[in-house]
Parts: structure tokens; C-alpha cells; sequence
């Protein structure tokens, strides 16, 4: 209990740690470059071109348009998730890699922020680079439609926090790699096909459209369709804070996760 | 007055209703090296741990370099280093790499910390793997490089927990050389161990830990004379044979028998011991050594399994 209650014990050390994740980066870019290069290229290829052909939505709008928030939202949560969840878990429990640092000056509070701080980096450098390709697709697919779009990288800050966040709660109950199918089968996986990225809500039957309501991807989407388009509803403050008040639990739970995992 | 470097009072710890430290008391002094002895499952790392505060004080005093690690666990994790019994190396990094960025987390700037980390690989002599990835090491070559990585921020106090364990005779040679070398220039360390003649090579003194306890305190000179005596005569012969032997040994003064399946330990300050090893003249028969940290451990921590 008191794991929930103690506030959280941060330093410069959240920021080392950070840090370390970003030299570990800087090493194996090469490695991870091209899937991430490509990554949207598919999606766009496949589902917007593709699939895009026979889908004609009632309000008109070409798919590969309808469906550039959702690339927007979906990737770089996968980013973010990769990197917390069994990156996490990896360094928690395969390579001892926190246990190393918190016997330097760095708490465990530090070195959860760190991570999801790297989380976050992470998932705003891939939300940034799907918005620059959809840039520089823009003349024959119209995908941005006004300059507000850009907002959406700083934005991105907060759904990566929050999706490294749940990560980390996940990993920090994990007792074995395997497990790990479960988060991504049970959780990740339906918010990918159900976030509200691959088709619109507003048509479904109202107890879908409250379920929607429950998943953290349909709330970013719906916020990045809005800058997408330079139209802005008051619906998109109630979705930001969401968003922010999610992440703020969820950080709140991994803290005391990982406390209660690693402290004993 | 300068506190001590580590002052413990009642130090207990609980996991659940298992209590691995059970109300020890010590203190080490400023620049000696301090040695825990014990079987598996003793509580030395956990002890150990406490110090180093990566696990909360379950009950007890424990003071280190005289501050609280309840509330200043930052401030004492800043002045030690530390040596995990088990490896904790960073295996995305290259060697090199590895002691920049732990540096990095005790602040240390980098340019200093560049000078020192050149330092102490060429003192580890790792200076050729400087590039190489941490999978690439042996495993005599992982532990100098641990050792190297705690000292990075120049610590007062240098916590070994099993510095040696796995590591072939020359790679624990020259560790201790290394050791002993730190500790010459009035580093205090605190060391876990299994092995005996480590102890007895490092520590200026030792506690024996058993089930949380300590059955033993000293330094091993001391240790030896009071537990083991300083000869210990061995004897390998069948039961008959041993018989009249041991009739003769028994009721005599500080003479101390343990029979051991087909090995008779006889422990003894006197005479009577040299006395049988000399007429039975046969090393193989009756064999006669000075007393050891190993006696005085297996006579104090029992010969059965203990894990
Ligand atoms: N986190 C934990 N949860 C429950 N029990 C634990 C925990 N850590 C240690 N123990 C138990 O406490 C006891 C002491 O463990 P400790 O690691 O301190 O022993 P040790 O003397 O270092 O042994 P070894 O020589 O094998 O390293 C053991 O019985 C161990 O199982
Ligand atoms: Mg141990």
C-alpha cells in the first residue's frame, strides 16, 4: 500500500537514465532503421491505396486521409510499447540492468521515469517521421489537410507517455517473457483493430461507441484527426484530458509496480 | 569524530516470517577490510544489501558513514561502490562505454571520469577489450571489470559481495592483488565470501553468518586458534584401528574429535596430536597440518548441506 502513497523520488537521475537508453540507441540505429523506415510505407501501400479502393465512407473522405490519425497514433504506441514493455523487462529482469543502477545515487523512481521518458522520445521521433512522410505524400495523397498538423509532434509527448507508462505496469508484473503474448494479445492488439484508426465510430451501435470511449487510442486519434484537419471541436479538450489523466494514473501505478517489484 | 564507515545494532530482516538476518551487531572500522563468512543462504548478501541500500533496513540500527540509509540512502549510494554477486555489467554497451555511463550516474563530470576510467582499465588490465562488447569477456575479465566499475566515483567504502566466485587461481589472484592494493591506500572494504583462504588473504577481520546469525567474530589468526587450535591432526584409518587412538585423546585438556565418515578431525592446542602423528609416521595414515579458516568454519557452521 504505501508503494501507492509515497510520492515519487526523482532526480537527475531519471534524466541518466534516459540517456543510457539514448546512447544504447545511437549504437543499434542501423539494425532497427529500415523496418522503421518502411513500416508506414506498407500501411499506406496496403490499407490506404489498397483496401482504400473499396471503401467509401459516408462522409466522403478518401480512406488513406481517414486513416492518417490512426498511423499517426498506432505506431508510435507500438514504439513506445516495444521499448517498455519487454524492453523493460529485459533489462529488469534478463540483464540486471536496474539493479546495476540503483545501486548508484539513481532511485527506482528515477530509472522508471528514465524509461518512460525514452519511451516517449521514442514514440514522438516515429510520430514525427510518419508525419513527414505524409508531408511529403501530401500532392497525390491529401493526407494533411491544414498546418495545425504539426502540433501533433509535440502532442505525441503525451500518448507516448502514457503507453510506456501501461507498458511498464505490465512488465512490472510479468513473471516470464512468455506473458508478455498476453499484454500484447489481450491488450495492445484489440486498441490497435478497435481504437478507432481503421474505421469511424460515430456509425457504430451506441454500446460500441461507449466501449470506444474505454480505450486510450481512440482518444488520441480523434485528437490528431482534429489537427489533421485544422477543425477543432470541443470534444478534443475532453480527449487530451483524458489522455493526461490516464497517463497520470498509469505513471502513477508503474511507480508503485516497479517499487513493489524491486524493493524488497 | 568521524562516524565509522558502517555501525550495525540488532540489524534484522524479514522476508515474510523468514528472518535471513537475525539482530547482528558490528562495526567496521575506517580503512581495514571487513569479511563475511558463511554457507549459502547465510544472509550476507542481504545484509550486504542493507548497507548498500537497495533493500530496506527490516529492523535494527544501521548507520553508514554515519548517515540514516532509511533517509539518506542517496547521499551513502554516492560514497560506496559495489561489487554485486551477481553480474550486472551492461550488455548493450562495449566495456569502455559501460563505465562512462555508470559514471555518468553518480554525476561524475565526464572528462574526469574519462581519466579515471582510462585509470582503472589499465590498472584491471582491460584496456585492450576497451571496445569490445561485454559478451566478448571471460568470465575472470567480467568480475575486473565490475570491480573496475566501482570505482568509478572513488568510494570511501567498496562493498565486494562474492568477488571471486567462478573465477579460475590466477583471475582470483590477481583480483586480490588488486584488492589488497585498494585497500593499502586506505580504502575500506566489506566482502562476502565462501572461500577461505580469501578470507584469510583479505580480511583484517571476519564474522562467521549462519541462519542470520554471527557464531563468530575476530580476525583469522584468532579465529583459527580459538576454533580450530592450531594443529589439526587428521586421521584415515578404519575403525579398529582408530579406536585406541581416540581412547588416548579423549579427557585431555583442548583436545576437541570430529568424526567425519572415514576421517577423524583432531583438533588440538597441545601436544598429544604431534605426539600420535610422529609414531604412526605415516602421512597417509595420520596427517598433521596447522589449523584453518575452513576447520573453524565447517566445526562452527556444521558439515551438512545447508541450502
Ligand atoms: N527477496 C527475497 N525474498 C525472499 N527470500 C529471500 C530474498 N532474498 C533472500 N532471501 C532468502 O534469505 C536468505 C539469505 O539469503 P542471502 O542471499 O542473503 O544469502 P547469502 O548468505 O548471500 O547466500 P549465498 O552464499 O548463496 O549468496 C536465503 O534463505 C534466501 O532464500
Ligand atoms: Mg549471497
Amino acid at each position: 500500500m504505501t508503494a501507492i502513497t509515497t510520492r515519487p523520488d526523482l532526480s537527475a537521475g531519471s534524466y541518466r537514465v534516459w540517456q543510457r537508453n539514448r546512447d544504447v540507441q545511437f549504437r543499434l540505429w542501423r539494425t532497427e532503421l529500415i523496418g522503421v523506415v518502411v513500416e508506414p510505407f506498407v500501411v499506406i501501400l496496403a490499407l490506404g491505396l489498397g483496401l482504400g479502393q473499396f471503401v467509401k465512407l459516408s462522409s466522403g473522405e478518401e480512406y488513406v486521409a481517414f486513416l492518417t490519425p490512426g498511423l499517426l497514433a498506432m505506431f508510435p504506441m507500438f514504439a513506445a510499447v516495444f521499448e517498455c514493455a519487454w524492453g523493460s523487462y529485459v533489462r529488469l529482469e534478463m540483464q540486471h540492468t536496474y539493479d546495476a543502477i540503483i545501486a548508484t545515487p539513481v532511485s527506482v523512481d528515477d530509472v522508471i521515469t528514465g524509461e518512460i521518458l525514452w519511451g516517449m522520445t521514442r514514440a514522438t521521433v516515429n510520430a514525427a517521421y510518419i508525419l513527414i512522410v505524409a508531408i511529403v505524400l501530401n500532392p497525390w495523397l491529401h493526407m494533411v489537410e491544414s498546418p495545425w498538423a504539426l502540433a501533433i509532434i509535440p502532442l505525441s509527448f503525451v500518448p507516448g507517455l502514457l503507453f510506456s507508462a501501461i507498458s511498464i505496469c505490465f512488465a512490472s508484473l510479468a513473471r516470464a517473457m512468455s506473458q508478455f503474448s498476453y499484454f500484447f494479445n489481450l491488450v495492445i492488439n484489440p486498441m490497435f483493430w478497435f481504437g478507432g484508426a481503421f474505421f469511424p465510430f460515430d456509425e457504430l451501435p451506441h454500446w460500441a461507441q461507449i466501449l470506444g470511449w474505454f480505450i486510450p487510442l481512440t482518444h488520441v486519434v480523434e485528437l490528431y484527426r482534429g489537427f489533421l484537419k485544422g477543425q477543432f471541436e470541443w470534444s478534443m479538450i475532453g480527449d487530451f484530458a483524458w489522455v493526461a489523466a490516464a497517463t497520470f494514473v498509469f505513471y502513477w501505478l508503474a511507480l508503485a509496480g516497479m517499487r513493489r517489484r524491486m524493493i524488497q | 569524530m568521524i562516524p565509522p564507515p558502517v555501525e550495525a545494532r540488532g540489524l534484522v530482516k524479514n522476508f515474510g516470517s523468514f528472518r535471513a538476518v537475525d539482530g547482528i551487531s558490528f562495526t567496521v572500522r575506517q580503512g581495514e577490510c571487513f569479511g563475511f563468512l558463511g554457507p549459502n543462504g547465510a544472509g550476507k548478501s542481504t545484509t550486504i544489501r542493507m548497507i548498500c541500500c537497495t533493500s530496506p533496513v527490516g529492523g535494527g540500527e544501521l548507520r553508514v558513514l554515519g548517515l540514516d540509509p532509511r533517509r539518506q540512502s542517496r547521499a551513502i549510494k554516492a560514497r560506496l561502490g559495489i561489487v554485486p554477486q551477481e553480474d550486472s555489467l551492461d550488455p548493450d554497451l562495449p566495456v569502455r562505454q559501460n563505465l562512462e555511463v555508470y559514471a555518468r550516474y553518480y554525476g561524475v563530470p565526464r572528462a574526469i571520469a574519462s581519466e579515471r576510467i582510462s585509470e582503472s582499465l589499465a590498472l584491471f588490465q582491460l584496456t585492450e577489450k576497451a571496445n569490445s562488447p561485454v559478451s566478448d569477456l571471460s568470465g575472470g575479465m567480467k568480475r575486473r571489470l565490475v570491480i573496475a566499475r566501482s570505482l568509478v566515483n572513488q568510494p570511501e567504502i567498496l562493498v565486494l559481495d562474492e568477488p571471486t566466485t567462478g573465477l579460475d587461481p590466477q583471475a582470483r589472484h590477481l583480483v586480490w592483488q588488486k584488492l589488497r592494493m585498494l585497500r593499502a591506500k586506505g580504502v575500506t572494504m566489506l566482502l562476502t565470501t565462501h572461500y577461505m583462504d580469501e578470507a584469510a588473504h583479505l580480511c583484517d577481520r571476519l564474522v562467521i553468518m549462519h541462519r542470520g546469525k554471527f557464531l563468530a567474530e575476530g580476525n583469522p589468526h584468532d579465529l583459527i586458534r580459538d576454533y580450530a587450535g592450531e594443529v589439526v591432526l587428521e586421521l584415515r584409518m578404519g575403525h579398529d584401528d582408530r579406536a585406541p587412538l581416540l581412547g588416548e585423546l579423549t579427557g585431555i585438556d583442548g583436545v576437541a574429535i570430529e568424526e567425519v565418515e572415514d576421517i577423524v578431525y583432531i583438533f588440538e592446542a597441545g601436544d598429544a596430536a604431534r605426539q600420535i602423528a610422529a609414531r604412526i609416521a605415516d602421512p597417509a595414515l595420520a596427517f598433521l597440518r596447522p589449523g584453518n579458516l575452513e576447520d573453524v568454519f565447517l566445526r562452527l557452521t556444521g558439515r551438512g548441506l545447508l541450502d
